[in-house]
């Protein structure tokens, strides 16, 4: 009998390890101490992004004994009825399975300050009630809710790829608040309490031996900086696009505008489900960041790459003419060109945005027999050096959800054509930036960055410091553009002359900045041409380098020249001209949204709501 | 009967093996009462009268004293006053029946004062020693049936009374004298059925959803259990090989029968089957006992007729006659339910307590299983997770082994007794240690349905050390008034 005994001792204690874990989760209580998250600043150390203490309110059902509940509800300005659901709520062990009437229970959440103090007052009046501190995003600006991103709970697939999140956390889901999570959030701390059978805390285990302090959340500096930022969101306010701005000496984003926004405050606090449906429904799709998700056809602010390819393999010189007659003649003048002087070289080219210029280059380069052995060998170098210039892949900025854009491979068109006999009067239109060539808009400003540079540049970033760390070497490294310094000085001469005499005239400054740019207007099949602008100046000493593009806004020098003009204008002077006065409320007031978003759509829902939000500085 | 001179008893000497063992339980009993009731947040002195185990040692001191004065009492006094005591017991049952305030659903406490009493268990004593003067009469015959009845009733009386108060577990202790009066001469087969009838109910409870054609399957291997014990009875009574054979042979026969027609595909009923051979074997029987006029045959029938009966009855007595959370504590023992918050919570917990111990333990103090109260009576029934968590396999074997050894010492014991009354009273003292640790350890370790009785020496309780203290040191006093040889 003993041994009967004696051997379900054994079986118990020692064969069986499930009853050893059962007893660790039984008693300890690993109680999460929660680090406040990191602070957001910009470039000149304006707060930006901070955290305010939110107030839950906790109840213990045991201790509510003598509860004055209409007083309760008066308090917290609930009627009866919510009182007795929130309860019900709570009480429901199918929606919240940690429910025990001995512990803190989440009865209602995210008091306001007001609320809170009103509480606070009459607390002792209620007793098992408590009030839990948690923190809660706050914004000062209403401005860049898609560079910084939201905070919300965390998702299961998260919680299985990283061990250390669990229910409950809360975790960056976009924007900055996503890319540099991990700075942000700091180290949790955790607090290993005893805990008895009915759930109450019975002290520390070990006096807090194995305890561990939280570590704070790193604070982050933007480039940004926020009064250029509103600025450009107020000039796109109602149209749909992207303004970027680098500091080409360093790659700092100086501005990252994307149309439409939202005000990233109504992604916190009660409201959050509501408004972020809201958002997600909105037919203009503003939660999307069109700056670096947005892919478009470059149109002509492709050339000056076209320009400074065929100069560094020799295609062309300074000195090589084409002649232009109102359109590319060896296809029959297609693509078309508007009226200038003709022949002309790569220059005058640039500045008047001949699009033959540029076939004719092409075709020249991918013809070329005696430097390339076929078609499709002079593609691949043409393409190695696009790829150079910053087209085709991620730019790598720091913030998810970047799109590629898209530069064809010389298989791409073997495929297509199904003969790998392709030449390029078959593809033709890459030359000036149609056909399958799409970029985003920080492709564009970074390529406008390489060429204020003379060739070489920084992957762009959005932050700028991180406290008590350096930022990521992927962002310090100078990067080779591979083309010659020479040849950038000749683009930037056509660049120029574009804005003194050529398609940009509307940005010319002189003499308070000189700009170089080039103007893009961009065929696409969502109806109206989108109107686009790269550039930087000043001339000499470049500060910095833009990108505009605005959807269906026609000409580039429409829409995005007028911006741009005005965008550089406040980065470099700090304050708009009295001249300039005018257009700016007119571009403010400009009214472009494109009818290809709202068509699916039934109507009544235009879905301006998140448009209007974008506020007004 | 014995009436040893003065300078005889005087020469005996008291069995200070024994009480070495006592007194190291009760001390050990005592530090682990201490590390059960352990608070974490006020922890206090092992002195400190405000905790159990202060209170405890206040208990083990008056016991001590209890059981130096028992051992200068003359044997005698116990032999002449055994009605006495027996009569003034139920008395106090009677009363506490009517007195006693329900305490957690029991109403088994005498309130005196700040001092609570539980009568039940000083009647554990007080019957061992009635049935020892019972037996200690010259030629005895227990089966004589004025005897027999005498001792049922001396059995029964406080049984009833016990369970009237709600301690069903103190009066199934009661039931434990059963063994006494084995070896007291109570045939083997009486013990036999009490065996059989609780191997019935099992099978017919724990196996009672699968059904087999007419029968359940616990039915069924009850039948088969049936057919073979009959089959050996006759064998075993009747010293008749060849009829034990044609018995298990109808059963061999139906079972190929069975097979042969499974072969055919044929549609097998085996409950139906199982029910054909019953009724061969009861007509064999009762030719048998017609043709050979032997009363033996009748009975082996009776015994298979009624093995039956109760096989039927017993899973109509499990779901109508026990009271729910009864049934659910025997589903638990049986495996057959894992309610983990409800009736299965003790043994759950007290296993996952026992469990987390490993080979050797937390370390004094340092169990969170039973600190954090995750076991319920963890310084009364439930002592022994405390010692499994805190002292792990090598700590709680111990005390097994030790308690196994103190079993073997009061078996020698009352064997080396001469008188009946001695033999009897040790026996009786034997029965109730067993039951009490196989009942309680093998609750506490989940192998045996949950009934609360303490564990001897450990638990926490004045009335439960006293009660024993009582009982052993009344044995020794016994033991030490020997005549020897």
């Amino acid at each position: 009998m003993i041994v009967v005994y004696v051997v379900q001792l054994f079986d118990l204690q020692i064969l069986s390890p499930e009853y050893r874990n059962f007893a660790d989760s039984n008693a300890f209580f690993r109680k999460a101490l929660y680090p406040a998250r990191g602070s957001i600043y910009d470039r000149n150390g304006e707060l930006v992004v901070y955290n305010q203490p939110a107030y839950d309110v906790m109840m213990v059902v045991r201790e509510m004994k003598q509860f004055d509940t209409l007083d309760f509800c008066n308090t917290l300005n609930i009627d009866k009825a919510t009182f007795l659901h929130l309860e019900t709520e709570m009480k429901d062990r199918r929606k919240n399975p940690g429910y025990s009437s001995y512990t803190p229970q989440l009865f209602m959440s995210q008091l306001d300050v007001e609320e809170y103090a009103l509480l606070q007052e009459k607390l002792y009046k209620f007793p098992g009630i408590y009030i839990q501190n948690r923190t809660e995003r706050q914004y000062k600006y209403p401005n860049m809710g898609l560079i910084l991103g939201y905070v919300a709970e965390v998702d299961k697939n998260k919680m299985a790829a990283d061990p250390y999140y669990v229910r409950g956390d809360y975790v960056g889901k976009s924007g900055i608040e996503l890319s540099h999570e991990e700075d942000l959030r700091g180290e949790k701390g955790v607090e290993i309490l005893l805990r008895d059978a009915h759930g109450r805390v019975q002290g520390k285990y070990c006096d807090g031996e194995f305890d561990r302090m939280p570590v704070s959340g790193r604070d982050l500096t933007l480039s940004i900086d926020i009064r250029l930022q509103a600025y450009g969101e107020y000039l796109m306010q109602n149209k749909v696009g992207s303004i970027v701005m680098i500091e080409p000496k360093t790659g700092e984003i100086l501005c990252m505008v994307a149309a439409p926004s939202y005000d990233p405050s109504i992604l916190t606090g009660k409201n959050f489900s509501q408004n972020y449906l809201q958002l997600e429904q909105d037919p203009y799709k503003p939660l999307i960041n069109r700056s670096i998700a947005g892919t478009y056809p470059p149109g002509s602010t492709f050339k000056p790459s076209q320009g400074l390819i065929f100069l560094q393999e020799g295609i062309i010189s300074s000195q090589t003419y084409y002649g232009c007659y109102g359109g590319y003649p060896p296809l029959g003048g297609r693509p078309g060109c508007h009226p200038h002087a003709s022949p002309l070289n790569l220059q005058p080219a640039l500045a008047t945005s001949c699009n033959s210029f540029f076939c004719y280059g092409l075709n020249a380069m991918l013809s070329n027999r005696t430097k390339y052995n076929s078609t499709i060998d002079a593609f691949e170098v043409w393409r190695e050096h696009i790829i150079d210039l910053g087209f085709g892949y991620k730019t790598g900025v720091d913030l998810p959800s970047e799109k590629k854009g898209y530069i064809p491979t010389s298989k791409f068109y073997t495929n297509v054509k199904k003969t790998d006999r392709w030449n390029a009067h078959n593809i033709i239109s890459i030359a000036i930036g149609q056909g399958e060539i799409l970029t985003t808009p920080i492709q564009l400003v970074n390529f406008a960055a390489i060429v204020a540079n003379r060739g070489y540049y920084y992957k762009p970033h959005v932050v700028k410091v991180r406290k008590g760390a350096p930022i990521d070497t992927a962002y310090t490294i100078r990067r080779e553009s591979g083309i010659n310094p020479e040849y950038f000085d000749l683009t930037i001469a056509g660049m120029a002359d574009a804005v003194m005499h050529g398609t940009c005239r509307r940005i010319n400054m002189e003499p308070h900045i000189s700009v170089c740019g080039k103007t893009g207007t961009s065929q696409n099949p969502h109806g109206e041409d989108h109107s686009l602008f790269i550039g930087f100046a000043p001339k000499n000493d470049p500060q910095v380098a833009i990108a505009v593009v605005v959807e269906n806004g026609g000409y580039g020098a429409t829409n995005a020249v007028p911006i741009a003009r005005l965008m550089i204008q406040k980065c470099l002077m700090g304050e708009i001209m009295e001249q300039d006065r005018q257009l700016e409320k007119t571009m403010a007031d400009r009214v472009i949204l494109p009818y290809s978003y709202r068509r699916s759509f039934p109507p009544g829902r235009n879905g301006l709501i998140s448009i209007e939000n974008v506020q007004r500085q | 009967m014995y009436r040893g001179s003065k300078e005889i008893e005087e020469k005996g000497r008291v069995d200070w093996f024994t009480v070495a063992i006592y007194l190291l339980f009760v001390v050990l009993g005592w530090f682990n009462i201490y590390a059960a009731s352990f608070d974490l947040e006020n922890a206090i002195s092992i002195f400190d009268l405000s905790g159990r185990a202060g209170m405890q040692l206040i208990w083990m001191i008056t016991s001590l004293l209890l059981a130096f004065s028992l051992l200068k009492i003359d044997t005698s006094f116990y032999e002449t006053y055994a009605f006495a005591f027996y009569i003034a017991g139920i008395a106090l049952l009677l009363v506490t029946l009517l007195v006693a305030p329900d305490i957690n659903g029991s109403r088994s406490w005498l309130v005196l004062g700040p001092v609570r009493l539980q009568p039940a268990e000083f009647m554990k004593f007080i019957i061992a020693l009635t049935i020892a003067r019972i037996f200690n009469v010259y030629s005895f015959r227990l089966m004589e049936r004025k005897n027999l009845m005498l001792i049922i009733a001396v059995i029964l009386l406080p049984f009833l009374l016990v369970v009237l108060q709600s301690e069903t577990g103190t009066a199934l202790v009661y039931l434990s004298f059963v063994f006494v009066l084995y070896r007291e001469g109570l045939p083997g087969g009486i013990l036999f059925m009490g065996v059989a009838a609780i191997l019935y109910f099992v099978l017919a409870v724990r196996f009672s959803d699968i059904q087999m054609g007419l029968l359940s399957a616990g039915e069924l291997a009850a039948v088969v259990l049936i057919v073979v014990s009959a089959a050996v009875m006759v064998w075993n009574y009747m010293k008749r090989i060849r009829v034990s054979f044609a018995i298990i042979g109808m059963g061999l026969i139906a079972l190929a029968a069975g097979r042969m027609l499974l072969f055919l595909k044929v549609p097998v009923n085996p409950g139906l089957i199982a029910l054909i051979v019953l009724g061969m074997v009861s007509l064999y029987l009762g030719y048998l006992a017609v043709r050979f006029r032997k009363k033996t045959y009748l009975y082996i029938l009776l015994f298979v007729l009624g093995s039956f009966a109760f096989i039927e009855s017993s899973e109509y007595v499990f779901n109508n006659v026990l009271q729910p959370h009864q049934q659910m504590r025997i589903k638990v023992t049986l495996g057959m339910e894992k309610d983990l918050r409800g009736s299965g919570y003790h043994v759950g917990q007290s296993k996952i307590a026992i469990g987390s111990g490993g080979m050797f333990g937390k370390g004094f103090l340092n169990g969170t299983q039973t600190k954090l109260k995750y076991v319920p009576e963890q310084d009364t029934d439930f002592i022994f997770c405390t010692i499994g968590e805190e002292w792990g396999f090598a700590g709680s074997a111990l005390i097994l082994i030790l308690f196994g050894v103190f079993i073997l010492r009061l078996i020698s014991l009352a064997e080396r007794q001469t008188t009946v009354f001695g033999r009897v009273y040790g026996y009786g003292v034997l029965s109730i240690f067993l039951f009490h640790l196989l009942v309680n350890i093998g609750m506490v370790i989940g192998i045996m349905p949950v009934i609360g009785i303490p564990l001897p020496f450990f638990s926490y309780g004045g009335s439960s050390l006293w009660g024993f203290t009582i009982l052993l040191f009344i044995f020794l006093r016994i033991d030490k008034g020997r005549k020897r040889i």
